[in-house]
């Protein structure tokens, strides 16, 4: 589905992204785990498309077209999706008017009619509940008001609107009490299907007992430097990544 | 022809005066306030931001002449439709289906003598020209106890090159009595002509009256009108103001609130681009205890265009527990883009809640990079925000007839949909 090859990438003139490599397949969920300053909020940006980012050297290819000749909105339209890190408030802005919008665009992108009206209130009513978010925060401004783990549930709903095909999840755990992560992780596996996949970007392990990851790769220093299965999450967890600092002496 | 002596203006040359039946004394103050006043400067304190040298550069006219039809001006579909092309009255286009409780009076077919002045004519160049050229005005009487459900809408159109209208709206809110004005300034075809508008607003007793007025000149003219508005005990007034087109404008608006227990509501969108010039002057003078004023004025500035707000609040002595707040907020598309923003509190009593603000930025580009994330092309999240900023102030107006031109017009202007 998406194919990273040697992915450099800088911002204000730093590189972050120093060579990263990674094939990701429809029905895979893969984590990127590493410590602070290792590039994995860098990797969601250059993904997303955010200007700041420079891409020095590398290919992105999504679904056999480059990805990064996309602009952001294009990405999005073609099927990838990230969940925010921060999810922004935007004062004003009804999020089902957003997203009505959204959805709407997407389909002209595709060829498509806009959605029905009464489709569209269907699947509100179905989604919001997939997250156990009120329906009034659904209608209500995006994000203003809304508390660290509503902010987060409503990102979920959004994917769960949009129905991408990659969905790339960038911290959504950090912040999150129990509750709200386990509300959280079910709607994204209950999202999963063969024909989607899923990128969750985390500092911590806790996130992948909820969502199971079919691989987990270390990021370090702009770079992939050890794959595994699972477990190496726990193994991460608990020796920290010094561990893979002196396996790999880094 | 009124030649002026002793002083820098010429703008009046051509000008005949007026033969309306205002106070002698009120003509006599206007004629020597032209004689001895020159055209304010930037070094003016209540013209500091805004530049008159082409308004005085100027040799206006008036004439009367025809519109055919009033489609592109209509805000509202109400039987009470008066027009005014150049300031004078237009029969055909109006329609004056008046329901019991008004009463529309021009001043070009009154027979008794308007009453004195309640703006200032000392000084005041503009004021003064008002008065002095004269080309006809309105006054609506709202009877005691009315209740009028159809908005009551006055459509001024400027048609020609270098036209003046020297125009004044006398509105007398009686008793117990409520109503909307719905206002429209516009302007077809023509280049450098001026709008001189004053309104005279008086609101009676627990009166509840509502203005909105939008104004839609074209760039290339002059638009200066000032509100002054009586508000007496138990009263409600509230004007909603949205400049969404015109060259170089200047609002004054002065509410006077000189009754207890009265609501006053002032609320402005200004949204401008190339070389547009939009400066909102207003003044609330609290000279009674215990009353409110809400003051929203939200501007939306593109280009190298300029705006200007200028809130003053007065809390008189002895006027306790005034609660009044104001609030003035700019979005800037461009480098280029200015505003000059002076909110201004002037309390004189000591038990009392007031509080102004002031805040200026550029677009939320995280907002935007949001939306776009989510499929939104760059046009429209750029515009979803934008309205959703401006949204907070167009939400004031209850009319939903005069939201819809609104939109209309943004629709026609920038391309925006904001419905």
């Amino acid at each position: 589905m998406i194919k990273i090859i040697n992915l450099h990438a800088s911002v204000e003139g730093k590189e972050i992204l120093k060579g990263l490599t990674l094939t990701v397949n429809p029905g895979e969920v893969h984590a990127i785990m590493g410590p602070n300053g290792a590039g994995k909020s860098t990797l969601a940006s250059v993904l997303a498309g955010r200007e700041e980012f420079e891409v020095t050297q590398g290919s992105v290819t999504f679904e056999g077209k480059d990805l990064l000749e996309m602009e952001t909105e294009d990405r999005a339209r073609e099927g990838v999706f990230l969940a925010f890190q921060y999810p922004v408030e935007i004062p004003g802005v009804s999020n089902v008017n957003f997203l009505k919008t959204a959805i709407n665009e997407i389909r002209e992108h595709k060829g498509e009619d806009p959605i029905s009206a009464k489709d569209f209130m269907a699947m509100v009513r179905e989604k919001s509940a997939l997250v156990e978010l009120d329906s009034k925060l659904a209608s209500r401004s995006v994000n203003e008001g809304f508390s660290g783990g509503e902010k987060k549930r409503n990102e979920i709903f959004q994917m769960a609107m949009l129905n991408p095909k990659l969905s790339i999840l960038d911290e959504t755990d950090s912040g999150l009490d129990i509750d709200a992560l386990r509300i959280v992780a079910n709607g994204v596996n209950k999202l999963k299907t063969p024909n989607n996949a899923t990128i969750i970007i985390t500092h911590y392990q806790r996130l992948l007992d909820y969502i199971v990851p079919d691989f987990v790769h270390v990021l370090y220093d702009g770079k992939i430097v050890k794959t595994g299965p699972k477990e190496l999450a726990l193994e991460l967890e608990e020796k920290g990544y010094d561990w893979i600092k002196e396996e790999l002496a880094l | 022809m009124t030649v002026i002596e002793g002083n820098n203006i010429s703008f009046t040359e051509k000008l005949k005066g007026t033969s309306l039946p205002i106070q002698q004394e009120d003509l006599a103050t206007a004629l020597e306030t032209l004689a001895v006043t020159s055209m304010p400067t930037t070094r003016v304190e209540a013209w500091k931001y805004t530049r008159l040298t082409k308004i005085g550069k100027v040799n206006f006219t008036n004439e009367e002449v025809a519109v055919n039809s009033i489609d592109n001006y209509r805000i509202c579909a109400s039987e009470i439709t008066l027009v005014f092309v150049n300031g004078h009255y237009s029969e055909v286009l109006s329609s004056r289906q008046l329901p019991e409780g008004v009463n529309v009076e021009l001043i070009s077919k009154s027979t008794h003598q308007l009453e004195k002045t309640s703006v200032k004519l000392e000084g005041e160049i503009f004021n003064a020209t008002n008065t002095a050229f004269l080309n006809d005005g309105v006054i609506i009487r709202i009877a005691a106890n009315a209740v009028i459900e159809q908005p009551i809408q006055i459509v001024h159109i400027l048609k020609g090159d270098y036209v003046i209208s020297n125009f004044k709206t006398i509105i007398l809110a009686e008793k117990f009595s409520k109503a909307e004005i719905v206002q429209g300034f516009f302007t077809e075809g023509g280049s450098a002509n001026f709008c001189n508008s004053i309104s005279e607003i008086n609101v009676a007793e627990n009166a509840h009256l509502t203005i909105n007025k939008i104004q839609y000149e074209s760039e290339e003219s002059f638009h200066i009108s000032t509100e002054e508005v009586q508000q007496a005990t138990d009263s409600n007034f509230k004007i909603n103001t949205f400049t969404l087109n015109g060259g170089l404008v200047r609002n004054n608006l002065h509410i006077n609130v000189n009754g207890k227990n009265c609501e006053s509501h002032l609320n402005g969108a200004y949204l401008l681009k190339n070389k547009q010039h939009v400066d909102n002057h207003s003044v609330v003078d609290h000279k009674v205890p215990n009353c409110e004023s809400h003051e929203l004025y939200k501007g939306v500035i593109d280009d190298s265009a300029t705006a200007v707000f200028n809130g003053k609040v007065y809390v008189r002595p002895d006027a306790q527990k005034i609660n009044a707040f104001q609030s003035n907020a700019n979005v800037l598309l461009s480098d280029n883009a200015t505003i000059n923003s002076k909110p201004e509190l002037e309390i004189y009593a000591d038990d009392v809640k007031c509080s102004h603000g002031s805040t200026t930025g550029q677009l939320d580009e995280e907002a935007v990079f949001y939306l776009r994330a989510r499929g939104l092309s760059e046009k429209s999240a750029r515009q979803l925000v934008v309205s959703a900023f401006i949204g907070e102030v167009i939400e004031k107006v209850e009319n939903e007839e005069v939201v819809t031109f609104i939109n209309k017009k943004l629709k026609e202007r920038f391309d925006w949909n904001f419905d």
